[in-house]
């Protein structure tokens, strides 16, 4: 396990989250147990179903357990906190707000002076590279600059976790790509504990430090894969044969789990 | 417009937000290139300046009251032509009857478009936003949105008189009821994540509700506001038509008795450009307020 120091930043202790669906209870996750070490950047990847929303919807403090809990720097979590950034895959800008003051929502909730405020947009708007799009409304952005906005959102309220439920899941593939190596780049600047959900195997290997591969049904850990690369990931690295050697692992692991083959028939 | 038609029918704006721009799924556009700008053609796909498309408008105004004045020639129904009623209009512009006719109905129609909607608005939220509160207020809702406020004029009469307050009660009715049913529709219709999206920025129930769920659904008011003053509208001058000592109502009905027809169609006239231009003001108010809305 990859570890900077010895303390865990997020732990998943025991999770079990149930839900009732139309009087049909069904277990989305059962006995989860995972740590996540400060400054890591580890990777969720499974089948739909498995329950790698649920478990990051768990950490962000936007459901509770059904039993067990999770730990964020040893506290439990008990609801939504600015201490964990969540991004979502629908964006979720507000939509009558400019890039601005979409970046600047959390910062005034969290009363910082205006002069301090625009510094602190200004420089993120700049790390994610939209600040000649500070006025502009998120209509007006394409689903990239959509989602880049949505990550200088996140990092302006200084979370020491960020949370992505499948970010780039809504883009083409190039720009998917684009997407991913600016994200590592404004990881690597202002570095954070980072869990990242994808259904994406290549994105799940090209991000992180750690994959964890989940199963369904009910929703659980099925295997943990180490990415023995070194950051700054680069694209020579995406092509290179270890990159597809640990893509095919990780592959192996999602497609060819038990379960799997019968649910897809 | 017949009232019922109007309060019956519940608009649905397109959701905010939910839309991804089409330049994402093109292969060779980079994550840098900002959504294209929108342009609107026709069913044809051909588009026409905005020059040509005003020349078309007065050109079909034009034939309209050609036409018009074709038909009164013809002697069919004895429906006098525009000068005449042009003639009217100027008559009773100089003898004050129109501007305090006009006064009249404009006062009974905002008074009670402005209480209806005033209402509304957080009748709206408590509707969508407690689950009690929607329990208690729908059937009540339901019930009155299927009755024509007209319908309630005889029984708001005869407890209410014959004064101001019946008029503008029914008014009030038609302009609530149109306005309830939206803002409830635009709260209920708020997108969860962008309610999750403030509570993990560090919203509270009151941040949530102010500055997500109320501009959310500012849209949906705004179209129930519409509907509301265009059944407002249409209310009023059928309750002056009963009893009223003025307003553009009660002076067709005085027309009608002695067979005046210049006057009523002066009236007729009026009641549409004001009907127009009210609701012309509320469409230039939800262009402004609703910027940010993608439109398909």
């Amino acid at each position: 396990m990859t570890t900077t120091t010895n303390q865990a930043m997020i732990r998943f202790e025991n999770l079990r989250q149930e839900f009732t669906l139309t009087g049909n209870t069904f277990t989305a996750l059962d006995g989860v147990n995972l740590d996540i070490a400060d400054g890591e950047f580890v990777t969720v990847v499974g089948p739909s179903g498995c329950g790698k929303s649920t478990m990051l919807n768990a950490a962000a403090g936007l459901l509770d357990p059904t039993s067990g809990r999770v730990l964020v720097d040893d506290r439990p979590v008990t609801g939504p906190s600015t201490r964990t950034g969540v991004i979502f895959q629908q964006y979720a800008l507000f939509p009558w707000l400019t890039v601005r003051k979409n970046v600047e929502f959390g910062l005034e909730l969290k009363k910082v002076p205006a002069k301090e405020r625009r510094v602190i947009v200004d420089h993120y708007l700049e790390l994610v590279g939209l600040s000649s799009f500070a006025e502009a409304l998120p209509k007006e952005l394409s689903g990239g600059m959509k989602q880049r906005c949505a990550i200088a959102r996140a990092y302006a309220v200084n979370p020491e976790i960020l949370l992505m439920d499948e970010p780039f899941g809504a883009l083409d593939a190039l720009t998917r790509v684009h997407m991913q190596e600016q994200l590592l780049q404004t990881w690597t600047k202002e570095r954070r504990t980072v869990m990242f959900v994808t259904h994406d195997v290549d994105e799940s290997v090209f991000l992180a430090s750690r994959v964890i591969v989940m199963a369904a049904r009910p929703g659980r850990i099925f295997k943990e894969i180490k990415i023995d690369l070194p950051y700054p990931r680069t694209e020579e690295m995406r092509l290179s044969d270890e990159f597809a050697k640990l893509r095919s692992e990780v592959w192996a692991a999602v497609y060819h789990q038990p379960g799997v083959a019968e649910a897809h028939q | 417009m017949a009232p019922k038609d109007t309060i019956n029918s519940v608009y649905t704006p397109p959701a905010p937000g939910s839309s991804s721009t089409p330049d994402d799924v093109a292969p060779n556009t980079p994550a840098d290139a900002p959504a294209a700008p929108r342009k609107k053609p026709d069913k044809t796909g051909r588009k026409l300046s905005r020059k040509t498309l005003l020349a078309i408008n007065f050109a079909s105004v034009f034939a309209g009251l050609a036409g018009w004045s074709l038909f009164s020639a013809s002697g069919i129904v004895g429906l006098p032509g525009p000068f005449e009623v042009l003639v009217r209009g100027g008559e009773v512009l100089a003898d004050g009857t129109l501007a305090e006719d006009t006064g009249a109905s404009l006062a009974r129609v905002l008074s009670g478009f402005l209480i209806g909607s005033l209402l509304a608005i957080p009748i709206g939220f408590i509707m969508g936003w407690y689950q009690v509160g929607r329990a208690i207020i729908e059937p009540w809702v339901q019930f009155f949105r299927t009755i024509p406020p007209l319908a309630l004029l005889p029984l708001v009469m005869v407890t209410m008189g014959i004064g101001e307050t019946p008029k503008i009660f029914v008014i009030f009715l038609a302009a609530f009821l149109s306005c309830v049913i939206s803002t409830y529709q635009g709260v209920v219709s708020v997108d969860k994540t962008l309610i999750n999206a403030a509570r993990v920025l560090g919203a509270g129930s009151y941040v949530i509700f102010m500055r997500v769920v109320v501009p959310a659904s500012a849209p949906f008011i705004l179209v129930g506001m519409r509907i509301g003053l265009g059944a407002g509208w249409a209310t009023v001058v059928a309750a002056e038509l009963l009893a009223a000592p003025n307003g553009l109502g009660m002076r067709m009905q005085q027309a009608q008795q002695f067979y005046d027809m210049p006057t009523i169609l002066v009236n007729v006239i009026v009641i549409g450009i004001l009907g127009l231009l009210m609701d012309r003001l509320l469409l230039m108010i939800e262009a402004r307020l609703t910027r940010w809305q993608e439109r398909r």
